[in-house]
């Protein structure tokens, strides 16, 4: 089985958002909608403050409450883990947005751009009226997974089969890879990290990890 | 430990005002079904009042049908059955109107002639309010479901959502007895009976909210929790055991009955559109950037402030 997971370290992590860049850039999405997200978070109380990096986004559940609310199976789950939208059957409806614990469904009524009323070349491009009025979210980039694994390459460890948050993360916190793999970039780092994960007492087994020390163990 | 900024609860909203109609008009409508047909056997008028009835449920769902992206796509709301509560309710619709329907004209004596005698109006009163039940139900479960907002996801709030129907129903039913005929003798009873089911109810998921809910969404329950005791169940308590003791006149049992309603769909859109905080986020461990890794298990550090 593969199940495909990211890895965000947090120690790395320096809040830059070149991940959130790279990932407007590769998917188009329309102003204030973030499919992957950094947030700033400020933690402790004073004087014992620290301020932290926390990369989010759709965590791809195993048991994702926003496939279990959706009226019309429009959210399923791949066989390989990634939790994908088919916008034509979606309706619009938001209960998955409301259903999820990690903020990450975004629902635009109305195409929207980034610079007033009139879309930059790129905007004019790309622009896609499928996902107007439907919910989006992070899709693992899975059209460049399934074609980087069409032709031979291994999501994590090639570029070309890999998320683009993934690829251009500068500080290299972001990892991706198959966790059913024991010798995946992913499983190596979970072994060697402690690691936990986001409301992880929900119960949706979220396939997105957060290193934040060593483990000497 | 605490997370702020970014990571505060937020207000969501996905579901709006439009969507809360659904809640108030399904909740009320299905509640006056009931009402309407438990009053049927004391010989109570049913045209009205489960007119209003489908109109109030109709009304809900055509709203939701506003609120939704895709609105000519709506039919693809039956294909999840297997787990969706949003499917459950939009299945169950179907047979809601067509019993309530065909048991309105059956009552109106509308229905071709020689049917007429064989259609069982109660029986099929019943049976609309039966499912029904099961319709408001499918509404509380929807709100449960929304794992994303701890305010709908608590469990209290599938009974503040059943009584909250059931109580709109009774005093739906005194409301519209106005216009028509006086309301068999057991409906202002019931509807205190269901009274002190709401109030306590609702006492009881706000003391649930306290204890982990986001303060925002408690503060926004906390604000409307007087006004909806006093109004919404002590004043029309005391209507309706004044009305039991003294029945001189039908306008304050139809009084109570109207506070009982609007106090309901004030509590429904409070829910939806005030208290529906996110949970926010939280880490439960700090990264151990930038120093000795050990130190990480001592945190928060020692930290002495100047001058102390």
């Amino acid at each position: 089985m593969t199940r495909y997971v990211m890895v965000a370290d947090l120690r790395r992590c320096i809040g830059c958002q070149t991940c959130t860049a790279a990932c407007k850039q590769a998917n188009a999405t329309p102003p204030g909608v973030q499919w992957r997200r950094v947030l700033d978070l400020e933690v402790g109380e004073y004087p014992a403050v620290r301020r932290v990096f926390v990369p989010t986004g759709c965590q791809h559940c195993s048991d994702p409450p926003c496939e279990w609310v959706c009226p019309t199976t429009a959210t399923r789950r791949r066989p390989d883990g990634i939790v994908q939208i088919l916008y034509n059957l979606c309706i619009g409806c938001a209960a998955c947005a409301v259903a999820c614990p990690y903020e990450a469904r975004y629902k635009v009524e109305k195409r929207e751009y980034a610079f007033g009323h009139e879309p930059t070349a790129d905007e004019a491009l790309r622009a896609d009226d499928a996902v107007i009025g439907v919910a989006t979210k992070c899709t693992f980039c899975a059209d460049t997974i399934d074609a980087g694994v069409a032709r031979g390459l291994t999501p994590g460890e090639h570029p070309e089969a890999t998320p683009a948050c993934v690829n251009l993360c500068i500080s290299g916190a972001l990892a991706f890879g198959d966790i059913d793999d024991s010798e995946s970039r992913v499983s190596k780092l979970l072994r060697e990290n402690k690691h936990f994960r986001m409301h992880e007492e929900q119960g949706t087994n979220p396939g997105f990890y957060y290193l934040w020390d060593r483990d000497p163990s | 430990m605490t997370a702020i900024l970014d990571g505060a609860p937020r207000l969501q909203r996905n579901w709006d005002s439009r969507a809360a109609c659904n809640f108030i008009g399904g909740g009320a409508g299905t509640g006056l079904l009931l009402a309407s047909a438990a009053a049927l056997p004391a010989g109570s008028n049913y045209f009205p009042s489960a007119l209003l009835a489908v109109a109030l449920i109709g009304f809900g769902l055509s709203m939701v049908w506003l609120e939704i992206g895709r609105p000519f796509r709506a039919l693809n709301v039956f294909f999840h059955p297997q787990t969706s509560w949003m499917t459950r309710e939009a299945l169950l619709s179907v047979p809601l109107f067509a019993l309530a329907g065909i048991a309105i004209l059956a009552d109106q004596r509308l229905v071709p002639l020689p049917f007429q005698a064989r259609v069982p109006v109660a029986g099929l009163a019943s049976a609309a309010a039966a499912v029904g039940l099961a319709f408001m139900f499918c509404q509380a479960r929807m709100l449960r479901a929304s794992r994303g907002v701890p305010a709908w996801r608590e469990p209290a709030l599938q009974a503040v959502i059943i009584a909250t129907g059931i109580a709109e129903g009774l005093g739906l039913l005194l409301v519209v007895s106005l216009f028509v005929a006086p309301p068999p003798a057991w409906v202002a009873p019931a509807a205190i009976a269901a009274l002190v089911a709401r109030a306590i109810a609702w006492e009881y998921y706000r003391q649930r909210l306290q204890t982990w809910a986001p303060a925002a969404a408690v503060a926004a329950l906390h604000r409307i929790s007087l006004p909806l005791q006093l109004v919404g169940h002590l004043l029309p308590a005391a209507l309706l055991g004044a009305a039991i003791i003294a029945p001189v006149s039908q306008l304050p049992t139809a009084v109570a009955g109207l506070a009982v309603f609007a106090t309901g769909a004030w509590l429904k859109l409070t829910v939806v559109t005030r208290a529906g905080f996110t949970q926010g986020f939280t880490i439960p461990f700090v990264p151990s950037r930038g120093r000795n890794p050990a130190e990480t298990t001592r945190w928060p550090p020692q930290i002495t402030q100047p001058g102390r």
